[in-house]
């Protein structure tokens, strides 16, 4: 009983302003961040393409260590035959590292 | 304890979110993050679905979905720099060069 | 702690696809070393590799082999889709060669990415798992999205690559939920346990939907209606090199492995899936064929032209059996020769300061290039299907394989849009033969290595059509093993 009028009076006092209530949209108003000063730029920004590039390289090698880790954690086991098999793996993926970076993908200028 | 149906059901609702995502937006990096989570909700089904059968099957592919949707990632978004790079727009309703 | 047992390393199965990557690793590092090397030497070693694949493929013909615990079964199926995708991967190369130098920027990994999607197919037909299935289809596909956009200052280029990229990636997510409903389904994301386990449950609704969904997947990759809207603008935009490639190539690996997946694993669903391929067979063929008459661009006419050969390639498919799969094997390796020449033909054309892709472009071309001209009327009257060429004895097989296995519709259904086609195909024989061309149409651009695989693909057609059976035979031998 309690909850329902005090729900009842929450959302009369909400909805009953949006019915009668006057709405004059002004260009200040309808600013994202309103302090009296007009905004410079966008807020989010803009980042430079070229960390988008630096991103995506290190999305994939860091993807790799989920193949690294299982294998460090089980490197006794795996003995030698599990060693063998990490330098292939590593060594493809030196080779498309090698590539990047002479292909100057790690350069920033 | 919760049963692992109550996994695959928030994995099935994770799919249909992606896939409605995909369907009903048009820039190509949301649609694109719809995709990923396609892929999110297929491993966790795996997840789920390996712990019913009591092997390590589906957590291994999970590993390896993992790593597909990293290089995933890079290709997709280099395409989508480019893309971006001669439009200076991001929608795929501009992708109408070539139409039949 | 014991040491845990370690799965023996076959290499010898894997053979043919080390070799594949092997030359791609060697291609990258060509093209890092400090003095440039030139662009024909990096070709060389790609077909080279290629080649060697080939002939490893062949030497293990009839010794089938399965490694790493089943994951990987080179058995003759895959053998034989082995060959095809090679065969179909050297020609591209040879193509491009000198069609690259003259439309795009000069670009090192165009050797390495169609070296990669290549291994990829050839794992994609060997896959005895899902999950290396899944691995293989996104290897193949990853260096087509890129291959696809390798004229990356073209607008079309581009917007074939980005639409290209995000169907096939969502395509590829229906695949994965899929593989992971029937994992979920059966316990096992092996083909053969799958078949153990699936039996007598085809009714499972996790195996039901599980089915569904890796059948959405298989559809956008093998560009079957209703999911084949990719295809026009892919094909159209993409390098023609590269979209020969992936009309025969990565065609041919997606089909070899629906055909895997579908008569092996998924054997007790077969009444599902049948009416199901049935249905799509028939639209895919019609869609394909209807829409195709419609069209100006060579390459899109084409494109629809190699949507309606799924339909086609579907029927064997449908029927099922030992002769439909190894029809459908047969049909590849003739769609393989057929469609990888007509991109030949117009890789090696060009007009002014553009490539020579509308169908007026080829008006004429008969009294300029009667060699050329001859080639392309052949490659197109093998595609309409009429004896001797090999294109008459694919589909000849196809529809005999329907017939007998008593789906007569499907097979009326697939004669009629043969005779449908007939009409844009030979409309661009007629240009070729008998218009004048409004100012200057295309001309030859000579290319060796162009030239070569264009004889290559010739004699490939006439051959096939004319000695067909020891071919056919091979390929009904090689569905043998799935079927046990």
């Amino acid at each position: 009983m309690t909850f329902a009028f005090a729900a009842l009076v929450a959302g009369a006092l909400l909805g009953i302003p949006k019915l009668i209530a006057p709405r004059r949209l002004t260009p200040v108003k309808a600013e994202p961040f309103e302090c009296g000063m007009d905004p410079i730029a966008v807020a989010e920004g803009r980042f430079a393409i070229k960390f988008s590039t630096v991103a995506i390289f290190f999305i994939l090698i860091d993807i790799e260590l989920m193949f690294v880790w299982p294998w460090a954690v089980l490197y006794r086991e795996l003995g030698w035959f599990g060693f063998a098999e990490m330098l292939v793996f590593l060594g493809i993926l030196m080779l498309g590292f090698l590539y990047i970076w002479r292909k100057g993908g790690l350069e920033w200028e | 304890m919760v049963a692992e149906s109550w996994y695959v059901a928030l994995s099935a609702v994770l799919f249909s979110i992606g896939v409605v995502g995909v369907v009903v937006r048009r820039n190509p990096l949301v649609m694109f993050m719809s995709i990923e989570l396609m892929l999110n909700a297929a491993n966790l089904a795996f997840v789920a679905f390996g712990r019913r059968a009591g092997n390590a099957d589906g957590q291994i592919a999970v590993f390896f979905v993992m790593a597909v949707a990293a290089a995933e990632v890079a290709v997709g978004l280099a395409i989508i720099v480019t893309v971006f790079r001669l439009r200076r727009r991001l929608s795929v309703d501009d992708l109408s060069l070539m139409r039949w | 702690m014991t040491p845990l047992a370690m799965p023996p390393v076959a290499i010898g199965p894997l053979a043919p696809v080390l070799i594949v990557l092997g030359a791609a690793g060697l291609v990258l590092l060509l093209d890092l070393l400090p003095r440039p090397v030139g662009r024909e030497l990096i070709a060389t070693v790609a077909l080279a590799g290629l080649v060697g694949a080939l002939l490893a493929t062949l030497a293990r013909w009839g010794k089938p082999g399965r490694a790493f615990q089943d994951m990987l079964v080179l058995d003759d199926f895959a053998l034989f889709a082995n060959v095809v995708i090679c065969y179909a991967a050297a020609l591209v190369v040879m193509l491009s060669i000198d069609y690259l130098g003259r439309n795009g920027p000069e670009t090192g990994e165009y050797y390495a990415l169609v070296l990669f999607s290549t291994g990829g197919m050839m794992l994609l037909a060997a896959a005895g798992d899902l999950i290396v299935l899944f691995l293989a289809l996104e290897l193949m596909s990853l260096s087509l999205y890129v291959l696809a956009g390798l004229f990356k200052r073209e607008l079309a280029a581009s917007e074939a690559s980005m639409k290209y990229f995000i169907l096939g990636a969502f395509a590829t997510s229906f695949l994965l939920y899929g593989i992971a409903l029937i994992y979920g389904a059966t316990g096992t994301t092996n083909l053969d346990r799958i078949a153990a386990a699936a039996a007598g449950r085809a009714h499972d609704p996790l195996l039901v939907i599980g089915l569904g969904l890796l059948l959405v997947g298989f559809g956008f990759k093998i560009s079957s209606v209703p999911f084949h809207m990719w295809a026009p603008d892919v094909y159209q935009g993409a390098p023609t090199s590269v979209t020969a490639l992936i009309a025969t190539g990565s065609k041919a690996a997606a089909l070899a492995a629906l055909i895997r997946v579908l008569v092996t694993a998924l054997r007790g669903s077969q009444p599902d899936w049948a009416v199901l391929l049935w249905v799509v067979a028939a639209i895919t063929m019609t869609v394909g064929n209807v829409v195709a008459i419609a069209q100006s661009n060579l390459k899109r006419l084409l494109a629809y032209s190699s949507i309606a050969h799924v339909g086609y390639m579907l029927i064997g498919v449908v029927a099922g059996g030992s002769a439909g799969p190894g029809a459908v094997l047969f049909y590849l390796l003739t769609y393989a020769f057929t469609t990888a020449g007509a991109f030949g033909v117009l890789t090696l054309c060009e007009r002014a300061q553009a490539e020579a892709v509308e169908v007026g472009d080829y008006a004429g071309l008969a009294r300029r290039h009667p060699v050329l001209a001859a080639a392309l009327g052949l490659f197109l009257l093998s595609l309409v299907g009429i004896p001797p060429l090999a294109g008459f004895v694919g589909k000849f097989y196809l529809f005999a394989a329907a017939v007998r296995a008593g789906y007569l519709w499907l097979a009326v259904i697939g004669v009629v849009n043969s005779a449908l086609a007939a009409y844009y195909y030979l409309r661009v024989v007629v240009f070729m033969y008998m218009r004048e061309p409004e100012g200057a149409g295309a001309r030859l651009v000579p290319s060796f290595a162009g030239g070569l695989a264009l004889a290559i693909a010739l004699i490939g057609i006439v051959l096939l059509g004319v000695i067909p059976a020891p071919f056919a035979d091979l390929a009904q031998a090689a569905v043998a093993p799935l079927l046990r």
